[in-house]
């Protein structure tokens, strides 16, 4: 087949087949929006930007976000961190799991459009099984890892005292240009497993996976502003993922030296907890673990007397 | 405001008795103590470096607001004519110094002891209301506090019916306390909590309020029979309940730490405390006591240290 | 009986405040005319041949002059424990590093005295506190990271941890000696090598450890402590190879060292300022509340940065709780800090002094209510009353900013979620307390309030086993406990 013949027929864009006559029925085409406080919008700027194919090939058009989406994203997620971060653990262990559910259920979708976007069907295919496997896995965590890194401290003074951790707030992740939905999966979820809410770029080469996570979010219990989802240019919106003064972290996945920096300094702001995962392989067992979760926690140490009366105790 | 405030609902006195309802606070609810924190503040008052003309003073101080005890079953009256003669002459080669506040006897002794003080100022305190246990009738109590004023007591020190406290009955603590009030006339009323039957400071400081309330001059924490008696902690839980009380009444409430204050050294750390809790007023032996038997001799050898720069020794002071 | 309400009662205090001054020996412990830097195991001139003085700000008396370090100076530090990182210290095993550790602890131990005089002339604050809170517990700290040195790999779940390499450490004015432990003590544990900066104003106590640690036999290079300013430090911070920042001072340079790493690969603990919430309820235990307060916000002149610099008061009790705070504000001794009575000791320098005072009168433009206890401080020396402001908003810059001095700011409240997003309403979140006899509220509160330490019934308790450190711009990592060991780990 022909390099040009190809690239004609790259779906969903295209309307005829090679000899210019209309399809028998005309395929209805997906509008990839952004995802903003559990509601589809799209971008305030009115601007968009073709994903295309290594071939050339335009597979859709998508929202370029601009900074007042972020904004609009982090009010969304504000509001959402009081009622997500105080669920119990094991609620949100429940929605991670209905999330792995759903996917689990519109894989061939996302095995799609992973191959729509150059992913070989068989990498495809592991991707997004692995990913499922990923909200599984963080699934269980939710009310797990604080039993792993809370400590009781023995103080020598008559109180109890003990440390856990809790989540950070408001987390802005820039996740990975490759490994579009795993790296991001993976980034998300060790997020939201420890209550934290978020705003996600999504990878500006392959973005197809992340607006269609972000309906299969909408679908699965996950409360509105936990996860926004944006499209966009990296360069555009980075400065303001890390200068929000209301945002608490910020995650960065491989960006390189230059805009780590440009992260770090401007992060610097209101002292924003910054993490880079830089050539982290989502695909094995070294992309996971609960210390991604650890990474945006915070720990509290809480201080009470204890009453000592009776025994030998000489307070009396 | 009148103390009671009779309740006279045209509609409803058909259908229940009158009924009277006291001005009393409630006790049921009393400011709440933390234990930990009541520890820690007394703790701190034992920081204080008291050095120099304020140890001398405070020791001077310590000996005048001594209430000389001996609440024995063998006490007789050549054991309490020798007391009072203490009392009075506490170390004779110093002159100057101060006598004790007042001997603290039991009803039996008072008329021996006031005839042995004669002029001298010190004050005869008896206990009274069936002391140590108080575990008689109200009637026995009254009869046993009338008996030590008649016998010419200045002071009593009651107990309070500990059983009863710890059942709830608080308005029969307050009712108790507020008849051997009356029946004291013109002697002062110290109400000894037994601090160490009560159990934690929260019962402390509810049984402060009570008594103050149903008008003790002065609260006193122990008997001198059960352990733990008078601590630093409760006292101090007993000197913020006399400071509350001021502030809610304008009434000045005395206050009475007793058993196991034998150190000069503690004593002063009291003095600390009730400086700092209560202020200046209370400094003299109007306001405040030690009730203590063998806490003079301690102070005496301290004075005399502090006089001769010399360590002193136990046989150069009389006992008793 | 009659119940006579008389607004016009008031306790008298000033016996409180005249007892005969018991001062502290000052002979207790020598200071030498000059102090050099620590550099690779021994005490080393500066190359810029620089000094600066140190003033005790007590009396404005100079004590010493110190070495002033360059960059050529920090240079030789970081060469110093690069080296000894390499050659002996990364190598040693964990129970040899662990005993190095424990010999600081006791030698520290030994010494307590005199460390605690030092402390108490460099810095200004009561001995007392010297005596009872910082030596030992700066001692303890070296004694509680010395016995993690051979058992990191139970404290991390499934990694192998690995020491950073050099760490680069700058340490605040207000808690010398024990920031110095705080920061040494679990660097060491961690089996990396040191760098340490005091603050320039109180670098006396620091120099003692470095004697401690030549007398321990600690192998040369392994800890350095180089004197000087802001200078020093940034040349230290910037050092290419330090490996990790552990810093402890104000935000505002909390944020600079942010910046000057970004790109790199350090890592870095920041322990920066706060404006914590000391909140009172109603059912409160308030005689222990009001002296958690006292504690909280007058502990050493207020430079603490987790200071109650806030309190909020239920409106049913605000009276009572404000009546009980100004009679114990009576009782508090300002003065000589060596004198053992004194509560409440020399403010640490007089550019701090400046800036406390530039809030009193913010405060009082502000239209808060300025109320001071009536005691009488030295004429000489750099010295503040105990300081309530009522009538404040939470808008007003002295309920928002910090102010780092005995000053406090009461607001009042009604309800539990009034009083939660008013505490939170803050940049900072290092610390926060909380006073109620209801368990449920208590964890309500804890559970809510957006803070690193929260005290519940009690407030400014500090324990070598207890991890410290804040959230939002107090901040970020963990120092004390096990949480403080990660800082200096790498976990693979």
């Amino acid at each position: 087949m022909a390099t040009a013949a190809k690239k004609n027929s790259v779906k969903p864009l295209a309307r005829q087949d090679e000899n210019g006559i209309p399809p028998k029925r005309l395929e209805v085409l997906k509008t990839y929006k952004i995802y903003i406080g559990g509601k589809f919008p799209r971008t305030e700027s009115g601007r968009y930007y073709k994903a295309i194919n290594k071939d050339g090939g335009v597979l859709a058009n998508l929202c370029l976000s601009s900074r007042k989406d972020f904004r609009d994203a982090v009010i969304a997620s504000r509001t959402a961190f009081g009622d997500w971060s105080t669920r119990a653990a094991f609620n949100r262990g429940q929605v991670l799991y209905r999330i792995a559910e759903m996917l689990e259920s519109r894989k061939a979708q996302f095995i799609h459009e992973l191959i729509l976007q150059d992913i070989p069907a068989s990498a495809a295919e592991t991707e997004v099984l692995l990913s499922i496997d990923r909200l599984i896995y963080y699934a269980g965590w939710c009310d797990k890892f604080q039993q792993i890194f809370s400590t009781v401290n023995p103080v020598a003074s008559s109180h109890f005292n003990f440390s856990v951790p809790e989540p950070t707030g408001v987390v802005s992740i820039i996740a990975p240009e490759e490994n579009s939905l795993l790296g991001l999966v993976s980034a998300m979820s060790a997020a939201i497993a420890g209550g934290n809410t978020c705003i996600i770029l999504a990878s500006y080469s392959k973005p197809l996976c992340a607006v269609s996570l972000a309906e299969v979010l909408n679908s699965s219990d996950v409360p509105g502003g936990v996860v926004n989802v944006l499209t966009g240019k990296a360069s555009d919106l980075i400065p303001y993922f890390a200068d929000h003064m209301d945002v608490n972290a910020i995650v960065i996945c491989d960006r390189g030296a230059d805009v780590t920096r440009l992260v770090q300094e401007k992060a610097a702001i209101n002292l924003k907890r910054v993490t880079i995962y830089d050539q982290i392989n989502w695909l094995s067992d070294d992309g996971q673990s609960p210390y991604f979760i650890m990474d945006l926690q915070e720990v509290k140490t809480t201080w009470h007397p204890i009453e000592n009366i009776g025994g030998s105790a000489p307070g009396y | 405001m009148s103390p009671t405030i009779v309740v006279n609902l045209a509609l409803t006195h058909l259908i229940m008795p009158q009924k009277i309802i006291s001005a009393q606070p409630d006790f049921s609810i009393s400011p709440r103590v933390d234990q930990v924190g009541i520890i820690e503040r007394a703790a701190r008052f034992t920081k204080r470096s008291i050095k120099n003309e304020t140890k001398l003073n405070g020791l001077l101080l310590t000996l005048n607001m001594i209430d000389l005890t001996t609440l024995e079953g063998k006490d007789s009256e050549g054991k309490v004519k020798q007391l009072c003669y203490k009392a009075i002459h506490l170390h004779d080669t110093y002159q100057g110094l101060p006598t004790v506040a007042a001997v603290c006897v039991y009803p039996s002794m008072v008329k021996t002891a006031k005839h042995a003080l004669g002029n001298s100022g010190v004050k005869v305190a008896s206990v009274s209301t069936a002391f140590p246990s108080g575990q008689s009738s109200r009637e026995v109590k009254l009869r046993d506090t009338k008996f030590a004023i008649d016998q010419g007591a200045d002071e009593i020190d009651m107990v309070i019916s500990r059983g009863r406290f710890l059942q709830g009955e608080y308005n029969f603590i307050y009712d108790e306390i507020a008849t051997i009030k009356e029946a004291c006339g013109d002697a002062r009323l110290k109400v000894i909590l037994e601090t160490g039957e009560l159990g934690t400071f929260d019962k402390v400081r509810k049984a402060s309020d009570i008594a103050m309330h149903a008008g003790a001059d002065f609260i006193k924490t122990s008997t001198g029979k059960i352990s733990p008696a008078a601590t630093m902690p409760v006292t101090l839980v007993m000197l913020e309940a006399i400071r509350d009380y001021y502030y809610k009444t304008g009434r000045m409430v005395g206050m009475k730490p007793a058993g196991g204050i034998s150190k000069s050294k503690l004593a002063l750390h009291y003095l600390v405390m009730l400086n700092e809790t209560l202020g200046e007023d209370w400094m003299n032996n109007q306001w405040f006591r030690f009730g203590a038997s063998s806490l003079a001799n301690d102070v005496l050898m301290q004075i005399m240290k502090a006089k001769t720069g010399i360590y002193q020794g136990k046989d150069y002071f009389a006992i008793d | 009986m009659a119940t006579k309400k008389n607004n016009t009662l008031k306790l008298k205090f000033e016996s409180a405040r005249s007892y005969a001054p018991a001062p502290e020996s000052r002979s207790a412990a020598t200071i030498n005319e000059r102090y050099e830097l620590f550099i690779n195991g021994k005490f080393d001139k500066p190359q810029g041949k620089k000094y600066f003085d140190s003033i005790n700000p007590a009396t404005e008396e100079k004590l010493s002059s110190i070495a002033e370090a360059g960059a050529a100076d920090v240079d030789r530090a970081v060469k110093a424990a690069r080296n000894a990182y390499d050659t002996t210290w990364k190598k040693m095993p964990g129970k040899e590093r662990g005993k190095y550790i424990f010999r600081i602890a006791r030698m520290m131990q030994e010494r307590a005295r005199e460390l605690a005089v030092v402390e108490t002339l460099d810095g200004g604050k009561p001995i007392r506190e010297s005596r009872d809170f910082d030596v030992p517990t700066a001692a303890n700290h070296f004694f509680y990271y010395a016995g993690w040195a051979d058992k990191l790999e139970y404290a991390f779940p499934a990694k192998k941890p690995q020491s950073l390499g050099v760490a680069g450490q700058i340490v605040p004015w207000n808690f010398p000696l024990l920031m110095a432990a705080w920061k040494i003590a679990p660097a060491l544990a961690t089996g990396n090598t040191v760098v340490l900066k005091p603050a320039e104003n109180t670098s006396l106590t620091a120099l003692r450890l470095a004697e401690i640690i030549q007398e321990a036999d600690l192998p040369p290079g392994v800890v350095n402590i180089i004197t000087g300013a802001g200078a020093t430090g940034a040349a230290l911070v910037n050092h290419p190879d330090v490996n990790k920042i552990a810093f402890t001072g104000s935000t505002e340079v909390g944020k600079i060292i942010a910046r000057s790493i970004a790109g790199t690969n350090k890592k870095a603990t920041l322990e920066l300022g706060g404006k914590a919430a000391n909140i009172i309820f109603d059912d409160a235990p308030l005689d222990q509340a009001v002296e958690g307060v006292v504690n909280g916000i007058f502990f050493n002149q207020g430079h603490v940065c987790c200071a109650g610099s806030r309190l909020y008061v239920q409106e049913s009790v605000y009276k009572e709780v404000l009546r009980k705070l100004k009679d114990r504000l009576e009782t508090l001794i300002v003065g000589d800090p060596m004198d053992k009575n004194t509560d409440i000791g020399a403010i640490n320098s007089k550019e701090q002094l400046n800036n406390i005072n530039k809030y009193l009168k913010i405060g009082q433009q502000e239209g808060a209510e300025m109320y001071q206890s009536s005691v009488p401080i030295p004429a000489k020396g750099f010295y503040c009353r105990p300081t309530i402001f009522t009538n404040v908003a939470q808008s007003s810059r002295i309920s928002q900013e910090e102010i780092f001095g005995p000053v406090l700011t009461i607001q009042t409240f009604r309800t539990e979620d009034e009083v939660i997003e008013k505490a939170n309403n803050s940049p900072y979140g290092l610390s926060a307390g909380v006073w109620t006899d209801k368990g449920s509220k208590i964890f309500n509160l804890t559970t809510k309030l957006r803070a690193g330490v929260v005290w519940a019934n009690t407030y400014n308790q500090f324990d070598p086993a207890s991890p410290f450190g804040g959230y939002k711009e107090s901040g970020y990592g963990r120092e004390g406990g096990l949480h403080g060991l990660a800082p200096y780990l790498n976990l693979s």
